[in-house]
């Protein structure tokens, strides 16, 4: 029993914290943000390089062929620099064809995906349906292609592949490189999103050619877990950058003659921060744990992490803003942003809600 | 060693199932009625449970303890409470009084106190809070003056737990007036067994008594029985305080994971509105899904507060929250029984005791440091918050 990182592990948040941190300073995300694409070619590349674009596809096909453990510790630095970036989308994408991917689509996308050759996304949410996560009304044609529309689709415009969910758990792959050229059924329209740092695309296919992935319920399932363990973690890093901004501002922040951080309904606010971060933070390492070593607790570890670090997030950031004041809730403030991703992961690939609800399922209540 | 690993190595998964085979084999069953008779059945278990070696798991051999890990010391506060076995009698000397004389404790005293402790021969109470120091536990008055090779106590003591079972005393007193508040205490430990020293019994909202108020009027005390030094008793009673945490939490936490269990079959049993079970209810299984999250971050945060211990040798920030977090946790776990009971929460001879968890619950967040105390103390040691004084 060790619940704690190796060494190795440590040196890569370390260099993980570090690189983020002098690669992302607040003024190049509010750059970013405003941005439309929302990254450069040169940022990709460089964590092309660091192998970050396949931390989780296997050696075979050139990527790292790491655990959970490893991606939740990246996406925790993720979160904390607040870095605008195509990784999280494509490490989606990957996750879904290392999970449940023919081994053509394998073959095909995989290895051009770690090399930084091509990047994928995740297109869940149905215009019109429910918003579960599993729940899909997309069916193909009886000519098999695919005439549908998707919201909120994470950087769809600077993708080269997009898997689609379905009806009944089914995916298929959506070849975007062609777009606009052999393929004139798929249009994509920026979203306006409340979190800028993540862009978001409305994507309407019609009479799309498409590939099913081959593999069964459980392996999409289990892609499903990671992903949210991904936005868990994230949300770690988030909340942890909040606290530590509202902490600082507290010390530094005199009013009636003394740091507003010395009054107790300013620092017990701080504890609390700190309760709901360490918590989400057990949660995300017990669900990357679960997920690479105890596939049956994996769903419920990960949907545990999902719901209360979805629920820390927002509140801890918000609570930072309350401790800033007046200034928090200027634009010229870097606090919003993360306010921002936070929220909007909360509400991606399930709410804090519906994730507890499949906690009650999974533990039989 | 592994990464963020929470499976036990061969030898943690033998000791468990050592002691497993042990508890099924040697349950003593339900307490008794009675205060005098359940406490001779705990001191009789534990006797039982020290002839097998299973008391002081990680205190060293030479004093009678196992000589383990602590991870297995942690295994084993998991195990006794899933297999719901009686309390030890000993628990306060076995959790803080022990470690205490370990850390802090000459060679000597070391001999004396530790095996009666482990054989609950000698039973032990604790003397830190008073009627005018509470959360300012520092500003305690109760005086110790020297007279020799003696020192001579008068005051009084308050929420002392088995105070009339105990021969020995972990008593903070005030040696030093003139020193800073923090500087002048020391840490003795006093036979209780002296006209000197009156106890009576405390009655709580339970209807029960499970503490003390102390007496103490000019009791004697050697000088030997001072442990760590004359006016640094205040870093020995905080030191072994933020030690015991990562410990405890483990039990607690198992306790909260059975009640829960539990809770949610009294939720599938229970009829609620309209007659369905509790347990269909949304807003109740939202609340039984919170609180099986809640109860998992426990247990994670006690593995990664032992985690933090086996490597630095000092508790994380983990530890500091542990204790706040769970009475929380219990707090709203017995808050959503009631919840479930329905009209059956206006009655209290429930045969779940729901009714008294609820009540007794509420002291959780006030017994061993309150609430707004371990928020001062993550705000100031963990945050770096400046100090309100």
């Amino acid at each position: 029993m060790n619940f704690d990182f190796t060494d190795d592990q440590r040196a890569i948040k370390r260099t993980a914290r570090d690189f983020l941190g002098a690669r992302y300073p607040p003024a190049t995300v509010r750059a970013l943000a405003e941005d439309e694409r929302g990254f450069t070619d040169e940022q990709w590349q460089e964590l092309v390089e660091l192998g970050w674009a396949g931390v989780i596809v296997p050696e075979e096909h050139d990527g790292l062929g790491l655990g959970v453990v490893e991606l939740v510790v990246i996406a925790e630095e993720m979160g904390y620099a607040l870095a605008p970036s195509p990784w999280f989308s494509t490490t989606c994408a990957a996750l879904m064809l290392v999970a449940a991917g023919s081994d053509a689509q394998r073959e095909r996308w995989l290895g051009p995906v770690a090399r930084g050759e091509a990047r994928g996304t995740l297109a869940v949410w149905d215009e019109h349906s429910g918003w579960a996560p599993d729940h899909s009304e997309v069916e193909p044609g009886p000519d098999g292609k695919l005439t549908c529309v998707k919201i909120a689709v994470p950087d769809a415009a600077s993708a080269d592949f997009a898997i689609v969910s379905g009806a009944d758990g089914r995916h298929w792959l959506v070849d975007l490189s062609e777009r606009g050229v052999s393929s004139p059924g798929i249009t994509l329209a920026a979203e306006s999103a409340i979190d800028p740092t993540r862009k978001l695309f409305r994507m309407a296919l019609e009479g799309v050619a498409v590939e099913p992935l081959a593999a069964s319920l459980d392996a999409v399932a289990r892609a499903y877990a990671t992903i949210v363990t991904v936005l868990a973690a994230e949300n770690v890093g988030v909340a942890q950058r909040a606290m530590e901004m509202a902490v600082e501002y507290a010390k530094d922040r005199a009013q009636f003659d003394r740091p507003i951080g010395s009054y107790q309904a300013v620092s017990h606010r701080c504890a609390q921060m700190l309760l709901e971060v360490e918590g989400s933070r057990s949660l995300c390492y017990w669900a990357a744990w679960a997920l690479d070593n105890e596939p049956d607790s994996g769903p419920r570890a990960a949907s545990s992490a999902k719901a209360y670090a979805g629920d820390a997030g927002f509140r801890v950031a918000a609570s930072a803003l309350q401790v800033h004041g007046g200034i928090g809730f200027t634009y010229e403030h870097d606090l919003h942003f993360f306010l921002k991703r936070a929220h909007a992961n909360a509400h991606a690939f399930g709410d804090s809600r519906w994730h507890r609800d499949r906690v009650a399922d999974l533990a039989g209540v | 060693m592994r990464a963020v690993d929470l499976t036990l190595s061969p030898a943690e998964a033998a000791f468990r199932d050592e002691l497993r085979t042990w508890l099924e084999g040697n349950h003593p069953g339900r307490e008794p009625p009675g205060d005098e008779a359940a406490f001779e059945f705990r001191r009789a278990w534990q006797r039982k449970l020290n002839d097998a070696g299973w008391t002081g798991v990680s205190w060293p051999k030479e004093y009678g303890g196992r000589g383990a890990t602590l991870v297995e010391q942690a295994i084993f506060s998991e195990e006794v409470v899933r297999a719901r076995t009686p309390s030890m009698a000993n628990v306060l000397a076995l959790a803080m009084g022990g470690p205490t004389v370990i850390a802090h404790g000459t060679e000597e005293q070391r001999r004396r106190y530790l095996p009666p402790i482990l054989s609950a021969d000698e039973i032990w109470c604790q003397g830190f809070s008073e009627p005018g120091a509470g959360s300012d536990l520092a500003s305690l008055k109760t005086r110790a003056v020297r007279q020799g090779d003696e020192w001579v106590v008068t005051g009084q003591k308050v929420w002392t737990t088995f105070a009339h079972h105990a021969k020995w005393c972990m008593l903070l007193a005030r040696t030093d007036p003139d020193a800073p508040k923090h500087k002048g205490l020391t840490y003795f430990l006093m036979d209780m067994e002296q006209d000197a020293v009156q106890v009576r019994p405390l009655r709580q909202i339970t209807g029960e008594s499970e503490f003390n108020e102390l007496f103490i009027e000019e009791a004697r005390i050697p000088h030997g029985n001072i442990v760590g030094k004359e006016g640094e008793g205040w870093a020995v009673a905080i030191t072994t305080l933020m030690h015991e945490r990562a410990t405890l939490a483990f039990g607690l936490q198992v306790s909260v994971q059975i009640a829960l269990r539990e809770l949610i079959e009294s939720a599938r049993e229970a009829r609620g509105v309209n007659g369905r079970a509790a347990s269909e209810d949304p807003v109740v299984r939202q609340r039984l899904a919170q609180l099986l999250i809640e109860s998992e971050v426990l247990r994670l945060n006690a593995y990664r507060g032992l985690s933090a211990v086996m490597r630095g040798g000092v508790p994380g920030p983990e530890g500091s929250l542990g204790k706040w977090h769970w009475s929380e946790v219990n707090q709203s776990l017995t808050e959503v029984a009631m919840e479930i009971a329905g009209p059956r929460a206006m009655l209290s001879d429930s045969e779940s005791n729901w009714s008294y968890r609820f009540l007794r619950s509420r002291a959780n967040s006030i017994e061993g440091g309150t609430t707004e105390i371990l928020k001062n103390i993550v705000a100031e040691r963990v945050l770096g918050l400046p100090r309100m004084r």
